[in-house]
């Protein structure tokens, strides 16, 4: 639905974006992450057609957005970072004259108008000038002409910034509800968030794409094994040992532990999952398993790791460069 | 195409209606030309208006950039730009339907003159014929006006810088022929033809020629062109 090839972005001698590849499937929502300054609303405002790409080609929907300007856009609904609204107009006036430029009319764009306006929940203020109205109202205005055109692809630069938590949920909860209907692009510094939304994340920093999938597999891809936490009540040598003869385990090391029980980490394979082996090898000798949990790294860490790794790479060629 | 140019000339004529501004630049507009008309008429006791006609394209050259400047420096100045360029909307499309909303207001204003003819019509028999030229020269003028101003708009996201330079764009256009008289040989030729005041003139002695027609729809063409141009460079850059 959404495909970027080779996409660079110079501004002035600064490179921006430096040869981004992205697919994004129908249906699909991607989430985009990086630091400040990566290159996040750059890739979003090139793919909405604001600006063209200095070299390489984006295609939303088969439609080049540089050659077949017009056709592309019609297929975008695009919230950038800081949503640019007419503070001279009112919200139904806005709204309205989105509509109009998504190329609505008469009834069809009224309803849709009213459609939208209860769908992000702005209808109490559509009678008052959008300078009137506060940062949250905005951004749901923002979201609205976004939405209005029903379009199959949506951008959205930081959707919930400035949002209080209760909106920031129905804001997720409406993100989540166009998944499968429509194609998603969504940057966020809130980990989590994008963890709970996004199918596919893409970790941009310093323009160049250095990570592409879903959460699980970058997790299991930098773990490089698995690892998981149990509390078992028994005695806690004889506990080790057999956690460290069950096969595939590479190591075991006891955490913490209480009276008769003991918390342990063992690591293992990658590829081989031992928690059903572990659960029967501690049923047979009779000793309690309180507690299993296999821990993956969250989208935190697999940014961090990502990020610094990649800036230690760059800082160890800068100096081979020397 | 001409939905959503009208889209959005119904959007910014919706702004001048609501906007302060425009009820003030239009008092100005109407009480210096009173007051030109009165004072013209009482002194001279001549049943024409070519006086007013220049006093009002003077006072045009201030008045066209301040209702122009916003057009386009307006939507860079508040970020809307992304909103409209993100839209199926082309750069011509944009320009065209601002431009379009800023002629239909100058129009309504033009019409609002009409109460200076009325008042000699109704005391004394003008000739009709010169009337109508004047009107044609002024509406071409007028146009021509406001397209450089949205040319000026479109270089800049101040609204302040785009009205001056409008004003300084317009006024040499005004005053070069002036060179013409100290001048002789081509580049006083050259001056006389650029100047706009030159070619203003003619429709005010009655005179429509197609040369001083072609002089305005060209600049306007031209300026139009150069905000497009404008527009696309600095979301392009």
């Amino acid at each position: 639905m959404i495909e970027l090839s080779n996409v660079t972005k110079n501004y002035g001698n600064k490179t921006a974006l430096k040869g981004i590849s992205l697919f994004v499937k129908r249906g699909e929502i991607l989430g985009l992450l990086g630091p400040n300054g990566a290159g996040k609303s750059t890739t979003m405002r090139i793919i909405t057609g604001y600006m063209p790409p200095t070299s390489g080609n984006v295609r939303v929907a088969g439609y080049d957005i540089v050659k077949q300007a017009v056709t592309a856009k019609r297929f975008i609904g695009y919230l950038p970072e800081n949503p640019p609204l007419y503070k001279d107009m009112t919200v139904k006036d806005f709204i309205t004259f989105s509509a109009e430029l998504k190329g609505f009319k008469g009834k069809e764009k009224t309803s849709r108008v009213e459609k939208v306006m209860e769908e992000v929940g702005v209808g109490d203020v559509k009678n008052r000038l959008i300078s009137h109205i506060s940062r949250g109202y905005r951004q749901r205005v923002g979201l609205a002409q976004a939405l209005v055109g029903d379009p199959e692809v949506l951008i959205l630069d930081e959707p919930t910034v400035g949002l209080d938590p209760h909106q920031i949920n129905e804001i997720r909860q409406l993100i989540k509800n166009l998944a499968g209907r429509r194609t998603v692009i969504l940057s966020s510094h809130i980990l989590p968030e994008v963890s709970s939304l996004c199918h596919r994340v893409a970790i941009i920093n310093k323009g160049k794409l250095i990570a592409e999938d879903t959460t699980e597999n970058l997790s299991n891809a930098l773990m490089g094994h698995q690892e998981i936490n149990i509390q078992v009540k028994g005695p806690k040598e004889e506990v080790l040992l057999c956690l460290q003869n069950i096969p595939g385990v590479e190591s075991v090391c006891s955490d913490s532990s209480g009276e008769d029980t003991s918390v342990f980490r063992v690591t293992a394979e990658k590829d081989k999952d031992i928690r059903e082996k572990l659960f029967f090898t501690m049923a047979a000798k009779g000793y309690a398993i309180l507690e299993m949990k296999s821990s993956k790294m969250s989208l935190e860490e697999i940014f961090l790791e990502l990020v610094t790794e990649e800036d230690a790479v760059s800082s160890a060629s800068k100096e081979d460069d020397k | 195409m001409m939905a959503a140019i009208y889209s959005i000339f119904k959007k910014e004529l919706k702004g001048y209606i609501q906007s302060p501004l425009a009820y003030a630049v239009i008092a100005v507009i109407m009480a210096l030309a009173g007051y030109f008309f009165s004072v013209a008429l009482f002194t001279s006791r001549i049943a024409e208006m070519t006086s007013l006609f220049m006093n009002l394209a003077v006072i045009l050259i201030f008045a066209a950039p301040v209702l122009t400047m916003r057009l386009i420096a307006g939507e860079e100045q508040d970020g809307t730009m992304e909103f409209l360029l993100t839209y199926p909307v082309t750069i011509p499309q944009m320009v065209l339907g601002k431009y379009l909303a800023s002629l239909t207001l100058f129009g309504a204003i033009i019409v609002l003159t009409f109460i200076f003819p009325g008042i000699l019509l109704s005391l004394s028999s003008p000739d009709k014929g010169v009337i109508l030229t004047s009107y044609l020269g002024f509406l071409l003028l007028t146009a021509t006006y406001l397209a450089i101003g949205i040319m000026c708009s479109s270089f800049t996201s101040s609204q302040i810088i785009a009205s001056v330079s409008g004003f300084g764009i317009l006024l040499l256009f005004w005053i070069v022929g002036w060179l013409s008289g100290n001048i002789s040989g081509p580049l006083g030729q050259f001056a006389k033809a650029l100047s706009i005041s030159e070619h203003y003139g003619d429709f005010l002695r009655g005179v429509i020629d197609t040369t001083h027609i072609i002089y305005f729809l060209s600049i306007i063409i031209v300026s139009l062109l150069i905000s497009m141009l404008g527009v696309a460079k600095r979301a392009w850059s």
